[in-house]
């Protein structure tokens, strides 16, 4: 089954193409453009080509899956409403995966790509976005690939020290390699960002069981900054 | 009538979110879904609480669009969306929404001014536009003064306000007066049973020296301030507030000035037909005043009905039609979101 993947929770804006079958997930098609600042104008164009990519048509996706963050709100939305408007549009179902997944989870695992590198069972591997405002989205995965601990925001010292409690010896994602100093802890270079084929994965049982699609609801994580309205301030002296 | 195009047009600028569906100049559905209530304890809109109301709220207005019309997206020629102005996040998510719309169901997708549909919207109630005719946009976030030669190529900025929008300051001289928000439709109610002519609140920019810069422009400040002295001194004597005559003498100010300037504008340009559109022009006593004066300049007013001079979704959709009768052409995939787009680009 086509399946498309979404992920704009990050600097990079990612549109991919899975095939989903019995036998494994396979990447047909990606692209991805790292812009912090053009979500909006990047991700739909994308889609579309990833589509022209392999000589497909909208009509011929079975579902979505969307990195639900966390991530900078106003980028993060635009890949949620994506999915979900084509979902509605073409019928099929949406599913949700936490992005720090898409990184956690094939840093952590065994992969011939990062062979001699891939984390030792029982090793725990951070994986870190950039939150802004001088602060990291985060998550800690052990050696199979499963999340221990978050998704959560903090200052990257207080990471830190999480990790240190935590005995992770590994960070990944670009939000590690920006305070990798404070972090102080080697780097696995790849993913820097949500892997579409991870996604993809994380999302595979789902799609083979046919499960219901579930509404996208981001990871904010954050509460709206919203200040309320102060008093009426006087204007007579 | 079967074969004029089928437009759904997309809004998410300010706090509604909003989806219609028009045929030609027919109004076929208008779904609306509102966070205002989110809001009020803030005094104002709070952009991260709008644009996540957004996000929630537009699959199933879509939904209900649909059914009300009694459409699918098979059918739609078109999607129109408000690519701007507007607040920049809110808007991100009305214009991906619709880009996603359009690569799904493989429709063009048309990024249109907010402004501009305010303007358009009035063809769903009276039909095409006549041009040139002059426009008054009036709302919580904008308050301009135009010129529509050609609503499909561009409108002309004649004036705008220089700091508070019109329905800004209703809100504060609402919230002044201890009335909910937003304040148009309360300081509306309060106003009927007041005295217009109880308190002289000054007419911004009217002095003829600022005649000569602004002729065309709004100030509301001041006037803001004005009511906020007054409040203040009645209050400090121990004396109670007339709030229905505050409320009548303060919509009298603002009233005045906008419908003078906007009357000032036809005559200046030999221009007939005045637009009144955004959610102040909701206003009663705006929508009577006008009525009243334009009648002796031989002016024209036409007002759509409150539910459409407020944001939705039908307002773009209408607009879009516009466009696409016109041979305009579509947006790229690639649009944006411009929070600050100017007045003279109708579409991108
Ligand atoms: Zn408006």
């Amino acid at each position: 089954m086509l399946v498309l993947v979404v992920d704009s929770s990050t600097p990079a804006v990612t549109a991919a193409l899975a095939d989903v079958s019995a036998d494994g997930v396979v990447l047909r098609a990606s692209r991805c453009t790292v812009d912090a600042r053009a979500h909006g104008e990047l991700l739909a164009p994308q889609v579309d080509a990833a589509l022209a990519d392999v000589g497909a048509r909208p009509a011929d996706l079975g579902a979505i899956v969307a990195g639900l963050g966390p991530g900078p709100f106003t980028g993060l939305r635009v890949g949620l409403v994506t999915a979900a408007t084509m979902g509605q549009v073409l019928g099929v179902p949406t599913y949700g995966v936490c992005s720090l997944d898409g990184l956690g989870q094939p840093a952590a695992a065994s992969h011939p790509a990062a062979a001699g590198h891939s984390a030792a069972a029982g090793e725990l591997v951070l994986a870190a976005s950039d939150a802004r405002r001088r602060e990291v989205y985060w998550a800690v995965y052990d050696g199979a690939g499963q999340r221990v601990a978050g998704p959560d925001v903090a200052a990257p010292a207080v990471v830190a020290e999480r990790a240190r409690d935590l005995a992770v010896t590994v960070a990944v994602g670009d939000g590690a390699q920006r305070y990798a100093d404070v972090l102080g802890l080697p780097l696995r270079a790849e993913p820097r960002y949500p892997d579409p084929l991870a996604l993809a994965r994380l999302a595979a049982e789902r799609i083979r069981a046919g499960a219901p699609g579930e509404a996208l609801t981001p990871l904010y994580l954050r509460r709206p900054d919203a200040v309320a309205a102060t008093g009426h301030k006087p204007v007579l002296r | 009538m079967a074969d004029e195009p089928l437009i759904l047009g997309i809004e998410t600028s300010c706090d509604e979110t909003g989806v219609g569906i028009v045929r030609g100049h027919t109004l076929l559905a208008d779904a609306l879904a509102s966070s205002v209530e989110e809001h009020a304890r803030f005094g104002g809109v709070v952009p991260e609480v709008a644009s996540r109301a957004h996000l929630e709220a537009i699959v199933p207005t879509m939904d209900r669009a649909l059914r009300e019309a009694g459409v699918t997206i098979a059918d739609i020629d078109a999607i129109a969306v408000t690519s701007g102005p507007g607040l920049a996040g809110a808007l991100l998510v009305g214009v991906a929404a619709a880009k996603g719309y359009a690569v799904a169901a493989e429709k063009p997708v048309y990024g249109v001014n907010h402004l501009a549909a305010h303007v358009a919207v009035d063809t769903l109630e009276h039909g095409p536009l006549p041009e040139p005719a002059i426009a008054l946009l009036v709302s919580g976030g904008h308050s301009s003064l135009l010129r529509v030669d050609d609503l499909a190529r561009g409108v002309v900025p004649l004036g705008a306000t220089i700091d508070d929008a019109a329905g800004e300051a209703f809100d504060k001289v609402a919230r002044l007066l201890g009335l909910p928000f937003p304040g148009g439709p309360y300081i509306d109610r309060e106003a009927r049973a007041g005295d217009p002519a109880s308190i002289a609140f000054p007419r911004g920019l009217t002095a003829a020296k600022d005649l000569v810069g602004h002729r065309f422009d709004f100030s509301f400040s001041g006037l803001k301030t004005a009511v906020a002295r007054w409040v203040e001194a009645r209050q400090r004597a121990g004396e109670p507030v007339p709030v229905a005559d505050v409320a009548a003498s303060f919509q009298e100010a603002v009233c005045d000035v906008l419908v003078g300037k906007a009357l000032d504008a036809c005559r200046s340009s030999g221009i007939d037909t005045l637009v009144i559109g955004g959610g102040v022009a909701a206003n009663s006593r705006l929508r009577a005043m006008a009525e009243q004066r334009a009648a002796k300049h031989g002016v024209r007013v036409r007002t759509p009905r409150p539910k459409l001079c407020t944001d939705n979704g039908a307002m773009v959709a209408a607009l879009g039609s516009h466009l696409v009768a016109a041979g305009v052409a579509p947006s790229r995939l690639d649009l944006p979101a411009d929070s600050a787009m100017p007045l003279t680009v109708v579409s991108v």
